[in-house]
């Protein structure tokens, strides 16, 4: 046990009712900013959003595209790996069940691909029915680079490490292929109320 | 979002390692540059520490540390070079 | 050329603050007693861990300001605003408070005086205190000089110790006009006229923000020091 660092109070925390946070979760008011490689920065021009993979014709939205897609918003509690919880956070994003509208696929799993390279893995069904969510702003501002603008994913339900920044599409596949942190020991799945954090948890 | 360089993972990198490896140079197994790790791009604000060629950004290392075990990648490193103590 | 260190286990000892010293309006030294300390090469740092009350920690690094053969183990620390650990360290830490710190960590930015010189050691900001440490380990029979980037005078951490030092330090200045001292950022023109040549083969140390070291790495590279002769420690980007 270490000893306690008089006066230290560190990064603001709340206490919040124990069955609204998982398990070894801190609350906070801020928004801290984890990041596993530098920050990309592709010119709204440039970007695309992608479903690739096992689909019959892959799609493909520009920006302006992508912006002109019914959207929603979404106030939800999220949950990184690190401890972060942040209550009632508020996002503007399209839905990945408008993404995938129409779609026939064999698929029961999907990879995000980003710029930077950085990749996540998820099962089809917790990207689906309301579930997930790509988002373009945060509060009332268009998502900052720092925080995965311009759009990132958004997996609620998930720790946060599986709402990948700077996501640049979508592949569905048949079996599954672990991502980024999933490859380097993360869980696979990740689900914070069993605290799947780690693989093997 | 903070980038630092391999220095600042001295510490962590001591929790697994006999010897200090900051000093060490590395080649990276993506584009070939040969460099100290204390160069490297390192990224710690983060769910476990990435280090990065400074030339080409590809993960040369990662640290894992959670709940009494360590995860150790060094698959981006082709080799490190270290002095016999 | 000296072999890997070996570490033995580099575990947290506990840190107890002996005294505090205010530097500038937003650097503050921490004298130490840290049991168990066996001392350090100039340029190495220490890690240092916080506990709150309900058990949350931090950890952070900062460079050791001491030289090797002083009496106490002292860091300077500077407030970065809304940081989570330096404000506290520098407005709430008092004479008595304890916290846990290990160390002395890092061989690649180190330096003893049985690695020779000449040294030419390279600052901005905070970035200095690592480079004091070195000047507090380094010989008369080695030459040194110390180009050190501040923002303004008030800014200037160990100003009278490094104006003891007369013409091996050269003060800029990037946001302040005064007279009698340079103003603008460390360039190449300023490289040139000021540091080693690279005939000289001097060891070269580097530290501070992460834009500062990469833009006077590059211009020392361009003037043709070899890239393997300088080190580099970037402390991240500059505050906002």
């Amino acid at each position: 046990m270490s000893p306690v660092s008089r006066g230290f109070r560190g990064r603001s925390r709340s206490d919040a009712p124990r069955d609204r946070v998982p398990p070894g979760q801190y609350v906070t008011d801020d928004f801290p900013v984890l990041s596993a490689g530098p920050t990309p920065r592709t010119p709204l021009e440039e970007w695309t959003f992608t479903i690739a993979g096992e689909i019959d014709e892959p799609r493909r939205w520009t920006w302006d595209e992508f912006r002109a897609l019914p959207g929603e918003q979404i106030t939800k509690d999220i949950h990184c790996v690190t401890k972060w919880s942040k209550l009632d956070s508020e996002w503007e994003g399209v839905s990945v069940d408008t993404l995938l509208d129409g779609v026939d696929t064999e698929a029961e799993h999907v990879v995000a691909f980003c710029d930077g390279g950085y990749t996540t893995n998820l099962p089809l069904e917790d990207v689906t029915g309301g579930k997930a969510w790509v988002a373009f702003a945060y509060g009332d501002e268009p998502l900052d680079p720092e925080h995965g603008g311009p759009a990132r994913l958004l997996v609620p339900h998930l720790y946060f490490w599986k709402s990948a920044k700077w996501v640049r599409g979508l592949t569905l596949r048949v079996d599954d292929e672990p991502g980024f942190w999933e490859r380097y020991g993360y869980h696979n799945y990740g689900d914070p109320w069993r605290e799947q954090r780690y693989w093997g948890d | 979002m903070e980038e630092l360089d391999g220095n600042v993972a001295a510490g962590m990198l001591s929790e697994v390692f006999a010897l200090e490896l900051t000093a060490a140079r590395g080649r990276c197994d993506g584009c070939g540059n040969v460099a100290a790790l204390g160069e490297a791009r390192a990224y710690v604000d983060s769910p476990g520490l990435v280090v990065r060629c400074r030339s080409c950004d590809s993960v040369l290392l990662v640290l894992v540390r959670g709940d009494g075990r360590y995860w150790l990648g060094v698959q981006g490193l082709a080799w490190l070079e270290l002095a016999a103590p | 050329m000296a072999g890997a260190a070996v570490l033995g286990r580099l575990t947290w000892r506990l840190a107890e603050v002996a005294d505090v010293a205010e530097e500038t309006p937003r650097t503050r030294t921490l004298v130490l007693g840290v049991e168990g300390w066996s001392g350090h090469r100039a340029g190495q740092h220490v890690d240092i861990r916080l506990t709150a009350e309900d058990g949350y920690q931090a950890e952070r690094s900062y460079s050791i300001a001491s030289g090797p053969d002083d009496d106490r183990l002292e860091l300077t620390v500077e407030r970065i605003d809304d940081g989570e650990v330096s404000p506290y360290l520098v407005d709430e830490v008092r004479g008595g408070d304890t916290f846990e710190l290990r160390g002395p960590i890092g061989g690649y930015f180190a330096w003893s005086p049985g690695d020779g010189g000449p040294l030419l050691l390279v600052g901005g900001g905070s970035g200095v205190v690592p480079l004091r440490s070195m000047l507090r380990a380094r010989p008369d029979d080695v030459p040194a000089k110390l180009i050190y980037s501040a923002r303004t005078h008030e800014d200037v951490i160990y100003r009278d110790e490094l104006s003891a030092l007369g013409d091996d330090v050269l003060l800029t200045l990037t946001r302040e006009q005064r007279d009698g001292v340079r103003a603008g950022r460390v360039d190449a023109d300023l490289l040139r006229d000021a540091a080693f040549a690279p005939a000289e083969d001097p060891r070269v140390f580097v530290c501070g923000p992460t834009s500062f070291v990469e833009s006077v790495a590059s211009a020392l590279v361009e003037l043709g020091h070899a890239p393997e002769r300088i080190r580099t420690e970037r402390f991240g980007p500059t505050g906002r």
